[in-house]
């Protein structure tokens, strides 16, 4: 017996070294970061272009630049991600189809960026003849988003009691006016915290705007959506890898912008459902 | 009237609902559009197993052996380094960790999931890089093994959520069933727990690398890119990826360059296409 014991605190101790391999080091990397890039974070450098070659100045244009792309790839992917969603969840049946798109909802999560970057050149640089642009930059992302979208959406909406449909049906709503008044409304915080992920997701993304919209040095604003921009994670990838002696204080101060913005959101949609989860009726 | 007006907005929602067999088959068919016009200058076997990839010599040479086994082999390293440290920390997350430490866990590694690979690739140039340099005394940090250690941190969120999730849907008679023969709980998780998720464990294992084949921005900047065949982990390898994030920038649109990067991107697109499949199919058996 007292073998069985001390080989079970043998396994767990290992299983818990384990854990602690994975949870050190995103503490590590999260700690160096604020560290070292918190010095370069001044009203300056997150308002003025990038000046002297992007070794000095701000980076204000590829902030701007990613709350864009960001939004026009949501604008494109909420309403479709959601009608999906309402489709999988409302009307779909058991059948071939439905496996069918299923199955391609995974099959779009797994496909690798750089290959929706290369989608995105073919279809819309080149076949629509958007150019290098926003617009091209946006939709790539919002397709890279929306199984994304759609997951979280068809899972918030599917648990909507059945109850509640009933109920509404019987009162002889039809079934949109039951999917609009009474589903939707109780879904809404899935469908947010989804939607907040997405946003995070498209703002980090580097290969799928490396062809499709980032410009390399661009130190003025867009004025419309066909104007190239820059991108914060692609001004990280540039000033890290592609311009020498740049200051490290600058990559660092750029990748702290970078990672409070995406872990800023994960964290509301964190706090979202964890708030909706206790205050949950049903 | 309102007849009507539902009419449209449930066609709409049908039409919204398939847009995703669309939209995979418009990737599909806009590689194919663009690479297929490859093999009327190359043969496909020439293409995948030719030994040198130097797209702007005269004539260029289009062979992406070396890419496939660089992919391969920071896949392979950062595999068996995510795998077992990433079922470990599910089962901990799972079985083990007590409710207030099972949350924070959960919410830390959805954390990591979230951080960006630029960032990461950006941390492990100026951290790990150098460390591997000095460890191992190398010419240079930026190898295979850089990257493959990169791209564990990048995969064990998709595994340790997977698999956590596979461990949780296990019936709870079956673990009930082992306590009340006198089984310890190590002993419940290692012979009825594990083999009962079995399948869901190795969807996770599969869509974890999945997505370290996938991954572009960080092998980019840490494993070197020299398009070479590899030999060992301690040197400098190529992947796919990064070789067409590297280079479409720079190909004349319709060169033969540019279409072989596409022919690239078809490759990548039917090895993810093939993993997610096979992945699917396990975890529906387990349902």
């Amino acid at each position: 017996m007292k073998n069985y014991k001390r080989s079970q605190n043998i396994a767990f101790f290992c299983l818990f070294l384990a854990t602690l391999l994975i949870v050190i080091p995103v503490g590590l990397i999260i700690v160096i970061i604020i560290q070292k890039g918190l010095p370069a974070i001044n009203w300056q450098f997150l308002t003025d272009i990038p000046r002297q070659g992007m070794r000095g100045g701000g980076i204000f244009p590829a902030i701007l630049g990613t709350l864009y792309l960001v939004l026009g790839a949501i604008i494109f992917a909420l309403p479709i991600g959601l009608l999906a969603a309402i489709y999988l969840s409302e009307y779909s049946k058991e059948n071939f189809l439905n496996r069918m798109v299923k199955l391609a909802i995974v099959n779009l999560a797994g496909v690798p960026s750089v290959v929706y970057g290369l989608f995105g050149l073919a279809l819309f640089v080149i076949f629509f003849k958007f150019g290098a642009s926003i617009l091209s930059g946006s939709l790539t992302l919002g397709i890279m988003i929306l199984p994304l979208i759609i997951t979280a959406s068809r899972e918030a909406l599917e648990s909507v009691p059945q109850s509640f449909r009933e109920v509404s049906l019987s009162l002889g709503a039809s079934k949109w006016q039951t999917i609009r008044h009474i589903v939707l409304p109780n879904a809404i915080p899935g469908i947010l915290t989804g939607t907040i992920l997405g946003l995070g997701r498209a703002a980090g993304e580097t290969a799928p705007i490396l062809f499709t919209v980032a410009a390399f040095y661009l130190p003025q604003l867009p004025h419309s959506i066909f104007d190239q921009v820059m991108a914060l994670p692609y001004h990280l990838y540039v000033i890290s890898t592609q311009v020498p002696n740049v200051d490290e204080k600058i990559r660092y101060g750029t990748a702290l912008v970078l990672l409070v913005l995406v872990l800023f959101m994960n964290l509301v949609a964190i706090i979202i459902r964890y708030k909706f989860r206790k205050k949950k009726k049903w | 009237m309102r007849k009507f007006k539902e009419f449209i907005i449930e066609k709409l929602i049908l039409i919204c609902g398939l847009a995703s067999i669309f939209f995979v088959f418009l990737i599909f068919l806009f590689l194919l559009k663009e690479g297929l016009a490859l093999f009327k200058i190359i043969t496909p076997l020439n293409f995948l197993m030719g030994k040198s990839w130097y797209p702007i010599s005269e004539p260029p040479q289009l062979g992406i052996l070396p890419l496939i086994l660089g992919s391969l082999l920071v896949t392979l390293g950062a595999a068996i380094i995510s795998i077992p440290i990433g079922v470990a920390c599910a089962i901990y997350v799972s079985e083990i960790a007590p409710q207030r430490i099972k949350e924070v866990l959960k919410a830390g590694i959805e954390l990591l999931a979230a951080i960006p690979s630029v960032v990461l690739g950006f941390i492990g140039m100026v951290t790990l890089v150098p460390w591997v340099k000095s460890m191992f005394g190398l010419p240079t940090g930026l190898t295979a093994l850089s990257g493959s250690i990169m791209l564990a941190f990048m995969a064990m969120p998709t595994i340790v959520s997977i698999a956590e999730d596979a461990l949780y849907s296990v019936p709870k008679t079956y673990k009930e069933g082992a306590f009340a023969l006198g089984a310890t709980h190590w002993q419940t998780i290692w012979r009825v727990m594990l083999p009962a998720a079995s399948s869901g464990i190795l969807a996770a294992v599969m869509l974890g690398i999945g997505r370290v084949i996938g991954e572009t921005m960080a092998v980019m900047m840490i494993t070197g890119n020299a398009a070479v065949i590899p030999h060992s982990f301690l040197q400098p390898v190529r992947t796919l990826t990064a070789t067409i994030a590297a280079e479409m920038g720079e190909a004349v649109v319709g060169s033969e360059h540019y279409f072989a990067l596409f022919a690239v991107g078809i490759v990548l697109f039917v090895i993810s296409f093939a993993i997610n499949v096979t992945a699917d199919l396990f975890l529906h058996k387990r349902k």
